[in-house]
């Protein structure tokens, strides 16, 4: 009999993407498509092209439908790109959907970066105003709120300063502080919280675990699973625009981190989560054993060596300074990382093509299965990042010659480490324990 | 006493109105009780753009009144003292100073109005309220430098032992004409500017044109009727020689270019206000 708080129908989101229809436009170029189109169109059907000679489309949302209950907290994950910010701004209204439609009962309050509208020349207490109503909060529900907004950030005594002169903490924890104290009944939350230094993060997401508790609905985006796992006890998978799974959040946090590895494809050239200025690109990644070998599973407790094969935008261009950072996790935790800058020197005029191996004599880990993220740096600049780029098998091995090694990772733990036991016993702690008597 | 109260409307009670999001773009949908919520906004924004516009500047709100009175000097030189242009019969500098207030006025809300989408731009991609309020917010700081540079107004009319006569109280009518006018003006090319950025160049060289064909350095006595009252089609025009007549006495009586200035710059404003919503929703995609 209950209503939901938030009713979403089929809706999709379509962007137009490639050259000519991206970006702004200008009056010149839609003139002379205008007289353009119409043949065009008519080379398009000569050359049996068919009509469409459509701009490329991408839809970023496609056919999502869900609904959440009033005091509901709704986690929301998914890897960059999968369309959870569109989402979020199809439901604060900053964008239209291109299909289907969505339901809002209540008083929308969405908060999708922080310090939005702040101006830099204005004092903290102006803007705390300026910012607050943008986010539709009343006059009076600032006046009342004021001192709260003004504790929780703790720039009391530069609140009559214009913002320029506070450092980037201040000013963020300010932002966030009016940010805070909205009081919508149904809030979105884009990944925010990272900001501000431990401290502060701390106190965001007890801000946040207390909106929770209040009884209001909020849709909440991060990519920190811890978060999502405390503050929503349900949460939705976004990927590639649709809803892959809606449900408990730890299985949804589960079948995303299944997915992360699945669909860790080796053709990186396709993967949208990539980071990094692309003047070097990794392009494959795989395990060698001694042999030369190119191994799918590592028997536990052999060597290894990880190839990871790289190609430069520029063949002409002389990269120096180049880092590469290979890190081995299970699921959301890190366990360690081979980083060349700090094991060994940074790499100096970079053929065009090639291949970094990082050798390993004994890898510490039990058998199980294991992530590998790749990060690569010139200089100081981040040129390729994939997060669980390669899925590693450790499978079963006699780590120490013994035969007896479990593979219960759940009671071992994941790593092992080259060790002896011995017994020790002198005559001094013989003579001892008979002085005792 | 202790009998509950029986809540007859809970079963049917409809709750509250749901904000519904979906891909229509219907023309006429002006949601004007939304407008009236964010009234506050409005405000602030307009506020900010006052506390703003002078901050670190030597001559502060001075530059309200040193914009039209050196332009007053320039054009009593040129076109008063050396072309010989008449005026109506009232001194030169004040025949053109009288113009220069609703022009300038006019000429700076819409230029910083046109950009002021573009300049808000941060603001559209992320949250939601009525765009029209941020064009609409500039016209209403522009107000402030207005009535500084009127404030001047008053000033020359003493020096030059000019008497206002009963038509003043015809002066805010005929402000609201020159707001109408610069809002339909700016609501056009601001979200033009957001697909266009050809406005932001086309501009200066739009306002100069607008001046040149606006009575501010020359009566439009110069013309004969009927013409004179098509030269109302400008609804500058009209604001121009409304403000002569109603401050100065002049004899020219405007009423009919008024009248015609009234309806195009309705004209104006309506069409801006649909083009604008139409656009509105696109705004956050192609800003």
């Amino acid at each position: 009999m209950s209503s939901p708080a938030i009713r979403v129908e089929n809706l999709g989101k379509q962007y137009r993407i490639g050259g000519r229809s991206g970006g702004y436009s200008t009056i010149r170029d839609t003139l002379t498509d205008a007289f353009l189109t119409p043949f065009r169109r008519l080379k398009a059907l000569a050359q049996g092209y068919g009509a469409s000679d459509a701009p490329e489309i991408f839809w970023a949302l496609k056919n999502v439908s869900f609904e959440v209950q009033p005091g509901e907290v709704v986690g929301i994950i998914g890897r960059n790109g999968a369309g959870k910010t569109t989402l979020l701004k199809i439901l604060s209204r900053v964008t239209s959907p291109t299909e289907g439609r969505a339901q809002l009962f209540g008083r929308v309050g969405s908060l999708l970066e922080v310090g939005v509208g702040f101006h830099q020349e204005l004092t903290g207490r102006e803007n705390v105003y300026l910012s607050g109503a943008i986010m539709g909060m009343k006059k009076q529900e600032i006046n009342r709120q004021f001192d709260q907004i003004v504790a929780f950030s703790g720039v009391e005594d530069f609140i009559d300063t214009p913002v320029k002169r506070y450092s980037s903490g201040m000013y963020t924890r300010l932002a966030f502080a009016v940010a805070a104290h909205m009081e919508p009944e149904i809030l979105i939350v884009d990944e925010v919280l990272a900001v501000g230094d431990m401290a502060f993060q701390e106190k965001c997401l007890g801000k946040m675990s207390d909106v929770a508790r209040s009884g209001r609905t909020v849709l909440f985006v991060s990519h920190n699973m811890s978060a999502i796992s405390i503050l929503c006890p349900t949460a939705i998978l976004v990927e590639e625009g649709r809803i892959r799974f809606q449900g408990q959040s730890s299985e949804t946090i589960a079948r995303y981190i299944d997915l992360m590895r699945k669909t860790s494809v080796s053709q990186f050239d396709r993967r949208q989560d990539r980071r990094g200025n692309g003047l070097l690109r990794i392009n494959r990644l795989y395990l060698n054993d001694y042999e030369g070998k190119v191994v799918d599973a590592l028997p536990c407790g052999t060597g290894v060596r990880f190839v990871l094969e790289y190609a430069a935008a520029d063949p002409a261009a002389a990269l120096t300074d180049v880092s590469v950072v290979l890190m081995v996790a299970s699921g959301a935790t890190r366990l360690f990382s081979f980083i060349s800058e700090v094991s060994g020197d940074l790499f100096q005029n970079l053929p065009p093509v090639g291949r970094f191996v990082c050798q390993v004599d004994k890898l510490p880990l039990m058998p199980g299965n294991y992530d590998l993220h790749f990060l690569c740096f010139v200089g100081r600049q981040l040129v390729d990042k994939i997060m669980f780029a390669w899925p590693l098998v450790v499978s079963d091995g006699d780590f120490f010659g013994t035969r007896r090694l479990s593979n219960n990772r759940d009671i071992h733990g994941s790593l092992l480490v080259p060790h002896s036991w011995s017994l020790e016993s002198s005559q001094q702690d013989l003579q001892n324990l008979e002085d005792h008597r | 006493m202790d009998t509950p109260e029986v809540p007859i409307n809970l079963e049917i009670d409809p709750g509250p109105v749901p904000i519904i999001i979906d891909s229509g773009r219907s023309w006429a949908r002006i949601d004007f009780r939304e407008l009236w919520d964010y009234r506050e906004l409005l405000f602030f924004l307009a506020l900010r753009d006052i506390k703003v516009r002078y901050k670190q500047t030597v001559f502060g709100i001075t530059w309200a009144i040193i914009q039209p009175f050196f332009t007053m000097l320039v054009f009593s030189l040129f076109f008063g003292r050396l072309a010989k242009i008449p005026s109506d019969g009232v001194p030169y500098p004040i025949f053109s100073y009288v113009a220069l207030v609703p022009w300038i006025f006019f000429a700076n809300s819409v230029s910083q109005a046109s950009d002021s989408l573009v300049g808000s731009a941060n603001l559209i991609s992320k949250v939601y309220f009525p765009r029209i309020i941020i064009p609409f917010a500039v016209m209403l700081s522009g107000l402030v430098d207005f009535f500084v540079a009127l404030s001047l107004m008053f000033g020359m009319m003493f020096y030059f032992h000019i008497i206002p006569t009963l038509q003043v109280i015809w002066l805010p009518g005929l402000l609201l004409l020159a707001i109408v006018t610069a809002l339909g003006a700016g609501l056009w090319l601001s979200a033009l500017n957001v697909q266009f950025r050809d406005v932001r160049y086309s501009l200066p060289f739009l306002i100069q044109f607008w001046l040149f064909v606006t009575p501010v350095a020359y009566p439009s006595s110069l013309l004969p009727e009927p013409w004179r009252t098509f030269y109302g089609i400008n609804p500058m025009a009209g604001v121009v020689e409304g403000f002569r007549w109603a401050l100065l006495g002049t004899t020219t009586a405007p009423g009919s270019i008024i009248a015609f200035s009234a309806v195009f710059a309705v004209v104006f404003l309506v069409s801006g206000i649909f083009y604008f919503q139409r656009m509105e929703m696109t705004f956050a995609d192609i800003i």
